[in-house]
């Protein structure tokens, strides 16, 4: 769907990146001044790269050995911007329908009801983006992009201006519109469980270049791709498959290789295949096998790389049996007296509140 | 208020018509050269930008009459654009009202350049890449984006230059001369009433009209300010 492969210096900076993406969400993920937005700004055509070519669907938008650059208003790209960039002197209406009347008649793939119910923007629509909400105004955004019958949508951290609460809610829009509206999407984001629970393929980006490509939990598995995180940043990424929900209790067991992953709450029908977001912060590791212990989950597995400095804390890389990866966070007193040594066998005990709904991306 | 004040005579009441069509007209011409001028100022880099930035600024630090002698130089009847203009397209500005608001519209047309540049300056150039993206060209950017966002400044400006163009004197003298029905305006007919005896209670009716025009301006300036700038502010 996307191929990429660009170099640009801009002042300090420079960008020199290439990665192929396809049908479904790629995640452009590094943290703040690794090129993401450059990248974005590439791809949209509001930067001309020095060097490279983009294509987007099979067809080419930029190729600096042929000569060869799509203007920003003819790449049929649609963006959704960090501070959503809606015009002030414009209706929500007449924000939305901006794009779709250049689109013109014959492009119109998506039906302009079907967008602004699956937003619920409905009752917005005769407002001027002064008077809305950062979540509504978000909202207002996608929907305006996704109008324009974009051949591709860019997404630019669209969660970053908003709260906790927000920010769950659109990232759930943004799934819907990912699975009903079928358009492939570019998403740049820093946090490692939007990118966890939207996206298929992950392009990890850091100094202007692409230090690591591929599907969400090889990419987030591995310890070295995140080492300069922090703590709280730390997630791994566990694929397994529900397996049934304990009904009387509310709990939902999902099947893994090295044990059940039990969860608040429902998940999904029996028998999906789901991948969970577990934050390092909420992992314990134990030699032997806890008895009379409150964490319902516990998984086997040995310890892999162990992520040791000077400071309080230690990252342990779990690995799991069929290929999986737990990143642990524990104290370095704690590391230093259970003795842990790649190599050993070891549990890791996830406390079951620490995960819900929230916690799955399908 | 009392209603004598207004009870104007003919003469005065053409002084007042003719001032109103000559600050109108030299508004009307003023707004979309002032705009091409603003766009340039704020957007474009040229070379001689500073100096075209100082001839739009001249009327307002030169003497007016200054401004008008040379208006007389070049477009009068005998100037050198004067003449081109007579002999092949049949425009004379000199002794005509036509001259008075053309006079009117140079003095008022720095007034007008720059609230809209500085309109055109404070729009999120991110927006019209926004627009750019949902598939408008430039043209489009500009009168879908730019232009809308930019009408603060294109009112404001507008009123300062009507404003300029009703009070001018000192131009419109020295180039067009004072007409009475032709080209002398309120502020004319104000200062020939002052010079003949008996001409104060028509100087007053005229003055209290100017005040009244005046005041309407800025009154009508600061609302429209005020509501962009509420409605601005509500986009963060």
């Amino acid at each position: 769907m996307i191929h990429f492969n660009a170099a640009i210096t801009l002042g300090a900076f420079q960008l020199d990146a290439a990665f192929e993406g396809d049908a479904g969400v790629v995640a452009l993920f590094g943290r703040s001044g690794a090129g993401k937005s450059v990248t974005i700004a590439l791809i949209a055509g509001l930067l001309r790269p020095d060097r490279g070519a983009i294509a987007v669907d099979g067809r080419v938008l930029v190729d600096t050995e042929k000569r060869i650059f799509v203007p920003k208003h003819m790449r049929q790209i649609g963006v959704v911007y960090q501070d959503a960039r809606l015009f002030p002197h414009l209706t929500v209406r007449q924000n939305l329908l901006f794009g779709r009347w250049f689109a013109g008649k014959a492009e119109q793939a998506v039906d302009f009801t079907a967008v602004v119910e699956t937003l619920g923007i409905g009752h917005l629509l005769s407002r001027r983006p002064g008077r809305l909400s950062g979540g509504e105004r978000q909202r207002v955004a996608i929907g305006r992009a996704l109008l324009s019958s974009p051949r591709l949508l860019l997404m630019d951290e669209p969660l970053a201006a908003l709260d906790d609460e927000r920010k769950r809610e659109v990232l759930s829009l943004i799934e819907r519109l990912r699975d009903a509206f079928k358009v492939p999407i570019v998403y740049v984001s820093h946090a490692v469980d939007e990118v966890a629970r939207l996206a298929a393929r992950v392009v990890v980006m850091d100094g202007g270049r692409v230090v690591a490509v591929g599907p969400v939990d090889e990419v987030f598995g591995p310890s070295q791709v995140h080492a300069g995180e922090v703590r709280f940043g730390r997630s791994s990424v566990l694929t397994g498959r529900i397996a049934g929900m304990r009904a009387g209790y509310g709990l939902t067991e999902i099947e893994h290789p090295s044990g059940a992953i039990w969860l608040a709450g429902p998940a999904g029908p029996v028998g999906r295949e789901v991948r969970v977001v577990v934050r390092a912060t909420d992992v314990t590791l134990a030699t032997r096998k806890p008895q009379d212990i409150s964490v319902r989950t516990i998984l086997t597995g040995t310890v892999g790389e162990i992520e040791k400095d000077d400071g309080p804390l230690v990252a342990v890389t779990v690995d799991l049996k069929d290929h999986g990866h737990l990143v642990a966070m524990t104290t370095r007193m704690a590391a230093d007296e259970l003795a842990l040594k790649p190599g050993d066998p070891v549990f890791a005990l996830i406390k079951t509140v620490a995960l819900d709904e929230r916690s799955i991306t399908s | 208020m009392d209603t004598a004040v207004f009870d104007l005579s003919p003469d005065e009441w053409t002084a007042v018509h003719l001032s109103l069509r000559i600050a109108l007209t030299a508004t009307a011409f003023s707004l979309p050269i002032g705009l091409l001028a603003a766009y340039a100022l704020a957007r474009w880099r040229f070379p001689g930008k500073v100096l075209l930035d100082g001839i739009i600024h001249l009327p307002l630090v030169l003497p007016p009459v200054v401004t008008g002698y040379i208006l007389l130089v070049l477009l009068g009847r005998r100037g050198m654009l004067g003449a081109f203009l007579a002999d092949h397209l049949g425009i004379v500005f000199s002794f005509r009202w036509t001259g008075a608001a053309l006079a009117c519209g140079v003095m008022g047309f720095p007034l007008m350049v720059r609230p809209i540049r500085l309109s055109i300056e404070s729009i999120d150039r991110r927006l019209e890449d926004a627009a750019g993206t949902l598939g408008a060209n430039g043209p489009w950017i500009f009168a879908l984006v730019t232009l809308p966002l930019a009408v603060p400044g294109l009112v404001v400006g507008s009123i300062l230059c009507f404003a300029k163009a009703l009070g001018e004197f000192g131009a419109t003298i020295t180039f067009v001369s004072n007409i009475p029905g032709e080209t002398q305006t309120i502020s004319a007919a104000i200062y020939t009433y002052t010079q003949v005896p008996g001409g104060d209670a028509s100087a007053w009716r005229l003055t209290a009209v100017a005040i009244v025009i005046a005041l309407g301006a800025l009154v009508a300036s600061e609302l429209v300010q005020r509501k962009a700038s509420r409605r601005l502010a509500q986009f963060e």
